[in-house]
């Protein structure tokens, strides 16, 4: 986070996204999104706008997409509010990416319980595959960022590439998920650890195992 | 009205107080950073905990919190002494220790706080974060690795400048305060950021490194940069004026000024006229001040002698030369440079009558001819207050950018005769209807159609608190202009009237807007501190003071009579304007009444009542019937804010924010 930064305003930025418009699928989106609140609050949807904004220029440029200047000045605009007011929402958030990224951004969580369940040996894993951290890879396939806790604590190490998470990795799991992204496949989401559904317990549960076939009450033991 | 107890001490708070201002009712200072008047409560920098009962067991940020029935504060509690240690230790974690090259030194609030309420030292060992510098302007210096993100400056550009421009980008200990994309921050009253800031992040960029606050003499002035009269505080070493700062008055100028009236004064070094000049052959040559004075009385004008006040000049100087006139027996005065004509036998009639403070109440408000940006903006700030209490704004004139919104209804005056449903509407519901004339609304029948709408829309009327409302406003933008109006300096024809009298010898005090081809035959004798327009029109100049160089009685457009001290002396041969036509009237061999300043201002104040007494003058309430109709498209007259006149105009300062923030010019960075 320590390396966001906003990405200059160049002529050749200008060039490009200087036109941004809506696409008729996210107007409709957008316009939906502002109907949300009342008459003079249309601000308050600035943040499913810039949401939408960083997707469409995803879907331009396949890659998640991010915000060039001139498209947080185009939302600013549709909502009429002073654009510094968005740049600071933008800048807020994470999930916003300032600065362009690659077809894939691999999110690898680092914080504690992550890391001890071998989140180094992921991001080891990302580095073996040429990803540096807060950089794009020279095929644009792949940015790596280590970002903190994405709640998925039960489940971890996890990363979230994209829209989507995939927990209980290991190195190998992993390299089989990039792998068949780069092949422009859809991986099974969620937890990779073989019969796991969710994040229920492995092994069975430990406590509360009253609660497994019927809804126990618990309180005449207490 | 909640009963609360501090430290003790039981007293009453008005409801809807807060804990930090009861404190500050009892009496006990809360340290803050955050927390301003004038701002909405932030509630971030933690600095004001204080220990309330009932509440949970744990310090609470008094800025934010509602004063209710019953509390108990401490503010001397061991706990509140601790958490502000803490706060201060955490504020100072990525704060530099770099006082000694810090402009902020001597008048920073952290420094003062830190020693107040901080720990004796440091226990973090580790690396002080750093942020890189942000461009705001030819104005405001950053060092934006002071910054402890009070955001003061960001809800004074929000709130009070009507302009979003500076905001708070990142997140926790990366967020940082900008301007977007490092522009320069663009409106009138941008450097008063410089004052909010508790640190030294945002530092006058034309001070820097001029010298510390314990070296100035501080002088109580009176801006003349516009009519507002703002109060300011002149800040001198030696013969040189280094700043000019805000002083808190509530009725005019709340405490802030302008950047035009905070920055002109480095105009106040250059292009002086330091001796007087005599013109011979074409060309103005130093001569002696006898000489200057020989030639005038060679003339021996008797009573075809004229005056012309010029802008900026204080009440005293006008009366002197009004003494001077009459000794000579005319009465050939003006002080409206530009040709204005408008009636002045009713000085409420060409008053801001509403007051600064009462316009915040106005509900519905016309403003016709006025650029109030540029031409007071300290009455935009109050225009922006009254809008957010939901008042209507409409505007006669050319469209220009506001910061409270409003309507503009053309841009001619012929609209005044004919106002849209819409207008007429809000003033027929209005509670406290206002009318702004501002200088371009008033030529062109426009002062009597606005007369005659302060009358159909009865302006004038007794309030529901049985308090007097007059709604019909003048906004002028001399500071000089009501003193003079008071003083008479106001013929019937403006100043055609001067031209049709051909005078032998015109004396004009400082004004330089005079267009001075009409007085071809004239001997124009120039009074004042700026080689400008009128010097070089000149056959004789006189140098005089400017108005940080004498002490002098203004009175801004609202009527409002303020005095103001001499802060350093004028330079070279230069002298105080009416040391001048007094030696003048010995010149002329005629008596004026007066030796000292001392007696003068007693004369002008025998002759004037309403000239001695600080406050505002009554002009009663009564306005001319007005009438007529007025036509006419409408021209602001001030064309570059940073240029309106001969002080700025000779402002490094004001030229290159001019040339910067006006017309687009790039100043490229100077590496450091």
């Amino acid at each position: 986070m320590a390396d966001r930064y906003l990405e200059p305003d160049t002529p050749e930025i200008r060039a490009r996204w200087g036109n941004f418009a809506w696409n008729p699928h996210w107007a409709e989106k957008a316009r939906a999104a502002i109907a949300r609140y009342p008459e003079g609050r249309q601000r308050s949807a600035v943040m499913a706008l810039l949401d939408y904004a960083q997707r469409q220029v995803g879907e331009e440029t396949r890659t998640q997409g991010w915000l060039p200047i001139p498209v947080m000045e185009f939302v600013a605009r549709e909502l009429d509010m002073p654009i510094i007011r968005v740049v600071e929402v933008a800048t807020f958030y994470t999930m916003y990416n300032l600065v362009p990224v690659g077809r894939f951004h691999v999110q690898v969580c680092g914080t504690t319980p992550c890391m001890l369940r071998g989140s180094d040996d992921i991001l080891a894993a990302c580095r073996q595959r040429g990803m540096a951290p807060g950089h794009t890879t020279d095929d644009g396939l792949w940015t790596l960022t280590e970002v903190e806790c994405m709640g998925n604590c039960a489940s971890a190490p996890m990363v979230q590439i994209n829209d989507d998470n995939y927990e209980d990795l290991t190195a190998e799991r992993l390299d089989t998920v990039l792998d068949a992204l780069a092949r422009g496949e859809t991986p099974k989401t969620g937890t990779q650890e073989p019969g796991r559904h969710t994040v229920e317990p492995l092994g069975g549960p430990t406590t509360l195992k009253d609660m497994v076939a019927e809804n126990h009450d618990y309180r005449g033991e207490w | 009205m909640p009963k609360v107890t501090v430290d003790g001490q039981e007293l009453e708070v008005p409801a809807g107080a807060t804990v930090l201002q009861a404190c500050e009712l009892a009496g006990k200072e809360i340290p803050r950073f955050c927390y301003h008047e004038r701002l909405s409560i932030a509630g971030n920098c933690r600095m004001c905990l204080v220990e309330v009962k009932p509440g949970p067991p744990k310090p609470q940020a008094s800025c934010a919190l509602p004063a209710a029935e019953g509390q108990e504060i401490r503010t001397d509690s061991e706990m509140v002494k601790k958490a502000r240690e803490g706060v201060m230790e955490f504020l100072l974690i990525n704060h530099p220790l770099d006082c000694p090259i810090c402009d902020q030194g001597g008048e920073c609030d952290l420094q003062d706080q830190a020693m107040a309420y901080g720990r004796g030292g440091s226990r973090y060992h580790e690396n002080k974060r750093a942020v890189t510098e942000k461009y705001m302007g030819p104005l405001i210096k950053t060092v934006m690795t002071r910054c402890i993100h009070c955001t003061r400056c960001v809800r004074f550009s929000e709130e009070i400048a009507g302009v979003d421009e500076i905001g708070a980008l990142y997140r926790g200990e990366n967020m940082q305060i900008s301007t977007y994309l490092e522009h320069a921050a663009r409106h009138e009253m941008s450097a008063n950021v410089i004052d909010l800031c508790p640190v030294g992040a945002l530092t006058s960029r034309p001070y820097a490194f001029e010298a510390r606050p314990w070296e100035l003499k501080k002088t109580l002035g009176i801006d003349v940069s516009d009519a507002c009269g703002a109060n300011i505080r002149i800040d001198s070493r030696g013969r040189e004026v280094l700043r000019v700062l805000p002083r808190v008055n509530d009725d005019v100028n709340e405490e802030w000024i302008s950047d035009k009236a905070r920055y002109m004064v480095d105009g106040l070094t250059r292009r002086r006229l330091d001796k007087p000049y005599l013109r011979r052959d074409g060309k103005l040559v130093p001569v002696s001040w006898t000489e200057a004075f020989g030639a005038i009385a060679s003339l021996n004008p008797g009573s075809r002698i004229a005056a012309v006040a010029g802008d900026l000049v204080d009440c005293e100087t006008m009366f002197a030369a009004k003494a001077l006139l009459g000794a000579l027996g005319s009465s050939l005065l003006e002080g409206r440079q530009t040709g204005m004509d408008y009636d002045t036998s009713s000085l409420a009639a060409v008053n801001f009558n509403t007051t600064f403070a009462g316009i915040e109440t106005a509900d519905a408000i016309l403003i016709v001819g006025s650029m109030v940006r540029w031409e007071a903006p300290l009455v935009n700030v109050r225009l922006r207050k009254a809008v957010k209490r939901g008042a209507k704004v409409f505007l006669v004139g050319p469209e220009w950018e506001t910061t409270f919104g409003g309507v503009f209804l053309g841009e001619d005056l012929s609209v005044l005769g004919n106002l849209p449903e819409a207008v007429t509407q809000a003033f027929g519901d209005a509670r406290r209807p206002a009318v702004i004339v501002g200088g371009a609304g008033l030529g062109r029948g426009g002062l009597d159609a606005s007369l005659a709408l302060a009358g159909r829309f009865n302006l004038v009327r007794d309030l529901e608190d049985c308090t007097k409302w007059n709604g019909f406003n003048v906004l002028h933008m001399a500071a000089a202009r009501m003193g003079g109006l008071m003083l008479g300096f106001a013929q019937k024809g403006g100043i055609a009237d001067l031209v049709a009298a051909k005078p032998k010898v015109l004396i004009a005090l400082g004004a330089d807007e005079v267009d001075y081809a009409r007085f071809a035959d004239s001997m124009i004798v120039y009074v004042g501190h700026h080689g400008d327009k009128g010097a070089h029109a000149a056959d004789v100049v006189l140098p005089a003071a400017a108005y940080t160089e004498k002490a002098g009685t203004y009175v801004n457009t609202e009527g409002r009579v303020q005095m103001a001290d001499k802060a350093v002396f004028a330079p070279g041969d230069a002298r105080e304007d009416w040391s001048i036509l007094r030696a003048m009237a010995d010149a002329f061999g005629v008596s004026v009444g007066f030796d000292s300043f001392e007696e003068l201002r007693a004369a002008m104040i025998s002759q004037v009542p309403a000239l001695g007494i600080e406050g505002l003058a009554d002009y009663g309430s009564d306005l001319p019937a007005g009438g007529g109709s007025a036509a006419g498209g409408i021209a602001y007259p001030v064309k570059d804010f940073y240029m309106t006149n001969p002080i700025a105009r000779a402002s490094a300062v004001m030229q290159r924010c001019s040339a910067e923030l006006l017309h687009g010019e790039d100043f490229a960075e100077a590496a450091e």
